[in-house]
């Protein structure tokens, strides 16, 4: 699941980039535009980012999806450390950052967003923080690349890139607004001690 | 081990950054009970026991709904309904409690230094002070701190006065070890022999005798109750001497801290240490206080209960990690 400090000072010699600023916007132009077909129209639609990474990559959609529609589109945050299946097994808690979902969740369609989907937990979790508000209309789920190894049956609506991976390996997603650059990048597990995806 | 160790026993010895970590990790939890649902998974199968072997209503109501919004299971066992009464041991009846395998205890006791004794003894569930004594009560501290953070933005450097009985309050000595980490000047006001100015002034704390000056520019006012259950010697001729003295009154803070803010930990005794109309006044923050605590005791549970169990890890370390082996040999 994402880590919380920012990738800036990285050494990155042996990773390889797989997606670079222009094809995350464009990326997400096209997810934007996909949401709006699908769902016909930004009416009802709600757009909830998944902490850390998420909420950065939901409100660019967002902002797209008014750029495209004209039209404002409610947009969430949700945290999922107290939903985490794992939180038992850790010997320390990761800090708990707050959700903070201002629409009514029962008369929207939420498109979750997040930057990797891996095993599917992360998006579990998020499915039941966001149902302990209320009973939406739908939840769609987008995110910027899917690298594969699902441990649970969830699968995306949206996806920026299918990345085919290793389990071993790291996917790190940098955003301008967390880590001053857009870019994705694949790394041996071996680069960074202790990481898990 | 949690950010703050194994235990809570006591603000005293806890360093600013642990109490900002356990603040900010409260300030989340405070929506959790604004939710439809007010319930998160993240205790799920772990063991909350309220062992309360003194009198108590806000704390320990205030731990269970704290647990049970957590999903912990939470037990209570208090003073009169416990085998203390039969003569049992405060160690026999940590120790008894402890074979039920708790994940956490919470313990309210008359005595100084019980939740010390009790996490001495204690080897595998945490030890959470909910008052001990005289001598602290954390919980407490954390929640008024969160509760001066939200009113007034942060705590560093307010002016803050405890007014009353403070020679047989805990809940002043963790405020005072708190406020005096983030800066604060703590002021004590009280009728000389219940604020012992040698002792006070040891913590960090200037020492009024009269009202005016301890109030002169205070953004915070904090009001003690008389506390008649301990050292029952007369500290004060009578309630009423007192109170002429002593009570929180409108008049007083319009003229000498216009601006206050006023807390009280509760129960309080209206018309003795505070007047109606300030606690239920604009400057009021007690209904906010005992809001905060369930967010308070939510974080704490949190931070010392949502870990593996010694039992637990113990189990995996026998067990190979079946997913990523079977991957690599692949």
């Amino acid at each position: 699941m994402t880590d919380s400090e920012s990738k800036q000072q990285r050494d990155r010699s042996d990773w390889t980039k797989v997606l670079d600023a222009d094809q995350i916007r464009r990326s997400v132009t096209r997810i934007a535009h996909e949401i709006l077909e699908k769902n016909r129209g930004a009416k009802s639609l709600a757009i909830v980012g998944i902490r850390t990474r998420g909420d950065y990559l939901a409100r660019r959609i967002c902002r797209q999806i008014e750029e495209i529609d004209g039209q404002k589109v409610p947009m969430g945050v949700v945290d999922i450390t107290l939903y985490r299946d794992d939180i038992a097994q850790s010997d320390e808690q990761p800090l708990v950052r707050g959700t903070d979902l201002p629409f009514n969740v029962d008369r929207h369609a939420i498109v979750l967003v997040d930057d990797v989907l891996f095993t599917g937990r992360t998006v579990r979790a998020a499915l039941d923080a966001i149902i302990d508000f209320g009973r939406p209309l739908s939840v769609q789920l987008a995110v910027l690349c899917d690298r594969g190894h699902r441990e649970l049956p969830i699968r995306a609506d949206y996806v920026g890139k299918s990345i085919p991976t290793s389990r071993k390996e790291l996917v790190e997603v940098c955003l301008e607004e967390r880590d001053g650059e857009d870019g994705v990048y694949v790394a041996p597990t071996t680069t960074i001690a202790g990481k898990k995806r | 081990m949690s950010m703050i160790g194994r235990h809570l026993l006591g603000i005293n010895g806890l360093t600013r950054e642990q109490v900002e970590y356990l603040l900010t990790t409260a300030e989340q939890f405070v929506e959790v009970s604004t939710r439809n649902v007010k319930k998160v998974p993240t205790l799920r199968g772990k063991t909350v026991i309220n062992l309360f072997l003194e009198a108590s209503t806000r704390t320990r109501s205030s731990f269970e709904i704290a647990g049970k919004r957590m999903s912990a299971d939470v037990v209570n066992v208090s003073g009169s309904s416990s085998s203390t009464t039969k003569g049992e041991t405060l160690i026999d009846t940590a120790l008894t409690l402890e074979s039920m395998d708790p994940d956490v205890v919470v313990i309210r006791h008359a005595s100084s230094g019980a939740a010390h004794l009790i996490a001495k003894h204690l080897t595998r569930a945490s030890v959470i002070n909910a008052g001990d004594g005289l001598h602290e009560h954390p919980s407490q501290a954390l929640l008024d701190a969160l509760t001066m953070r939200q009113a007034f933005g942060t705590i560093e450097g307010l002016t803050v006065t405890i007014v009353g009985d403070v020679l047989r309050s805990r809940v002043a000595r963790s405020n005072i070890h708190l406020l005096r980490l983030f800066g604060c000047s703590v002021r004590v006001v009280a009728p000389p022999t219940l604020a012992k100015k040698a002792e006070f002034e040891a913590l960090g704390c200037q020492v009024f005798y009269h009202m005016p000056e301890a109030l002169e520019g205070a953004d915070v006012v904090m009001s003690l109750r008389m506390k008649h259950e301990y050292l029952k010697d007369l500290f004060v001729p009578n309630l009423d001497e007192y109170s002429r003295k002593y009570i929180v009154s409108e008049p007083m803070l319009a003229r000498y801290a216009p601006n206050c803010k006023v807390l009280a930990p509760g129960p309080i005794i209206r018309g003795t240490e505070i007047t109606s109309e300030v606690a239920d006044g604009p400057r009021s923050l007690i209904s906010r206080q005992v809001t905060n605590g369930v967010a308070v005791r939510m974080a704490l549970l949190y931070v010392l209960g949502a870990r593996r169990s010694d039992a637990a890890r113990e189990r995996d370390e026998e067990i190979e990690p079946l997913g990523l082996e079977a991957e690599a040999s692949s």
